[in-house]
């Protein structure tokens, strides 16, 4: 964003306005008609998420005062059908499966960051460049699809059980989030002043230990960022999860048992549910929509960090 | 260990970085692709949709409507306001800030919370019941910030130059925008709609219950409309046509790569051309 904010201040010296000529008020007034207009456009953002704000918050919290919020948030136990609306199994499933997949995403992604941004050939990265964001562009259904045939089958026949699982939901959202984890890094990488590397060199580094010690440290606010990044796709990710995850309302005590995240348990069931259902369901995408927030959040302080 | 070896361990480490990443993408396409061709039968597009061929054919042309439906009121808000934050607004302006705070705010938010928004919003509120329209509008918020984005950053590439000679003629701020700083930015801006159209094309949790799944051709903006992607989340649940699903899965995935490489190739033209001119 910095680079932007020079940019515009670099403008500051030139004379904006209508010039002076024979039709000034018409001028001015398409001028200003037009300026309104882009400015309104520029307000439906905001109208927007005020919008999605009051129509979650509205439909959300009655139900989950109805059903009392602490028993709401700690509930453990999720059966529509006799009135329990806890969503702790939920909670605790979303969680769990989004650190399974930092688990598998994480490690990978910034190493392909590292190789791309600091060890990749011209000829290799011309290969890698659209191939991850290839990857980034498959769509969620076709990568749950994938699950549901190659991960699924496969957990089933090592473990046993249906293969529906914590483990194959991590491993699927591991795969999903590695395109943004390696974008973000990268270009954080790549933002590293040269000179550092050199220095590193200069006192003797080999080129690993220059990458490993002196670069990767300095881009670490962006590799962070990139990572939350990363957790705030794996917690929204409702429809590849949903199919491999098992969707079993219960706390998961295994990784090869099923397990139901917030996201899945809007889909499942939003469907047909009526009344305080209903209201339950919308209720858990506010406390999804929580969670997002502060990811947002930390995600804005990094970046100010980082200065991306 | 000796620093050799160290070196040699951290370099073999990121080589299988990153040979896991390529294969993760390599496998799932290569056992798309070779699972899903041979599939590709002409009843897979039949004109008309039954459960017998389980035709993607209507899916295609809704995922069509949806594209044109969703762009037609994304771009001209999303240009708009970038617009707005690129050439009139006040840097300091707190307008500026609000606009730019929500965007990213919108960016962030998963599109299954889109959906039960657009679910309450515009299918129940608005009563457009389960809509291509309903489906639409959703998409169009999704996208928004994307656009935006995208847009400003084109913007923000074109040299004040132009801006500045287009002033010194005589023209007003207006004119300026629309004759000189939008068509050099085009590519950028072109390149960030592709990118919105992909988004469009994969999205599946926003538009069950904004758009419905009637796997029929929408006939008007009312009716309700399964898209490509919501129809391959249909087959591959229902469990019944797996064969089908592949080739539908082949289908998709032939469509998102073709619309990621069209996106890298106009934005390539921008750096080409921006960097031959300034």
């Amino acid at each position: 964003m910095n680079w932007m904010a020079e940019r515009r201040s670099n403008r500051g010296g030139i004379a904006f306005g209508p010039a002076e000529g024979k039709n000034v008020s018409l001028k001015c007034f398409r001028e200003s008609l037009a300026g309104g207009l882009f400015a309104a456009a520029a307000c439906i953002c905001v109208l927007a998420v005020v919008l999605i704000c009051a129509f979650l918050l509205a439909n959300g919290i009655p139900g989950m005062v109805r059903i009392g919020v602490f028993d709401f948030l700690t509930g453990t136990r999720w059966k529509p059908g006799n009135n329990l609306y806890g969503i702790m199994p939920m909670i605790l499933g979303s969680l769990y499966v989004t650190a399974g997949a930092l688990l598998v995403g994480v490690p990978a992604g910034i190493l392909t960051a590292l190789f791309m941004s600091r060890f990749a050939s011209r000829r290799m990265l011309k290969f890698m460049k659209p191939a991850v964001s290839l990857l980034a562009g498959i769509p969620s259904v076709v990568f749950g699809f994938f699950g549901l045939v190659v991960i699924v089958p496969l957990i089933r026949e090592l473990f046993g059980g249906s293969g529906s699982s914590l483990l194959a939901a991590c491993v699927l959202l591991g795969m999903m989030i590695l395109p943004t984890i390696i974008t973000v890094s990268e270009s954080a990488l790549n933002a590293v002043p040269q000179s550092y590397y050199e220095g590193a060199l200069a006192l003797g580094a080999t080129h690993e230990r220059a990458v490993f010690r002196v670069v990767l440290p300095a881009a670490k606010s962006g590799v962070a960022a990139s990572v939350i990044l990363g957790i705030g796709r794996a917690i929204g990710e409702a429809m590849a999860v949903m199919m491999v995850a098992g969707n079993r309302p219960a706390i998961p005590d295994s990784l090869v048992k099923g397990v139901r995240t917030l996201t899945s348990n809007i889909v499942m069931e939003m469907g047909y549910a009526a009344d305080l259902h209903r209201e339950a369901l919308i209720a858990t995408a506010v406390v999804l929509f929580v969670f997002i927030l502060s990811i947002n959040l930390l995600l804005s302080i990094l970046k100010r960090r980082a200065g991306l | 260990m000796s620093a050799r070896a160290k070196s040699f361990a951290a370099r073999l480490l990121v080589y299988a970085g990153a040979s896991f990443s390529m294969t993760v993408l390599l496998f799932i396409m290569g056992y798309i692709l070779v699972r899903g061709i041979p599939h590709l039968s002409p009843a897979l597009f039949a004109w008309e949709y039954n459960s017998e061929n389980v035709s993607l054919t209507p899916a295609l042309i809704n995922t069509l409507y949806m594209t044109v439906l969703s762009l037609a009121f994304a771009v001209p808000l999303g240009v708009g306001a970038a617009i707005y934050l690129s050439e009139y607004a006040k840097r300091s302006s707190r307008l500026v800030k609000v606009v730019r705070l929500t965007a990213e705010t919108l960016s962030g938010i998963p599109s299954i919370i889109y959906g039960l928004f657009g679910a309450l919003f515009f299918v129940v509120t608005l009563r457009m019941n389960l809509s291509l329209m309903a489906g639409a509008l959703t998409l169009s918020i999704m996208i928004l910030p994307l656009i935006m984005r995208t847009t400003e950053e084109a913007l923000l590439a074109v040299p004040d130059a132009y801006r500045e000679g287009s002033f010194g003629l005589g023209a007003g701020r207006l004119r300026t925008t629309l004759k000189i700083v939008l068509p050099s930015a085009a590519p950028g801006i072109l390149a960030g709609v592709i990118l919105g159209i992909g988004r469009i094309v994969g999205e599946t949790a926003a538009l069950i219950y904004t758009a419905g799944t009637v796997p029929e051709a929408a006939e008007n903006l009312l009716d309700s409309a399964r898209t490509l992607s919501v129809h391959m989340y249909s087959l591959a649940s229902e469990g019944l046509h797996i064969e089908e699903a592949y080739a539908t899965a082949v289908v998709l995935l032939a469509t998102v790569a073709g619309i990621n490489a069209l996106s890298a190739w106009t934005a390539g033209r921008l750096g080409r051309r921006s960097n031959g001119q300034i």
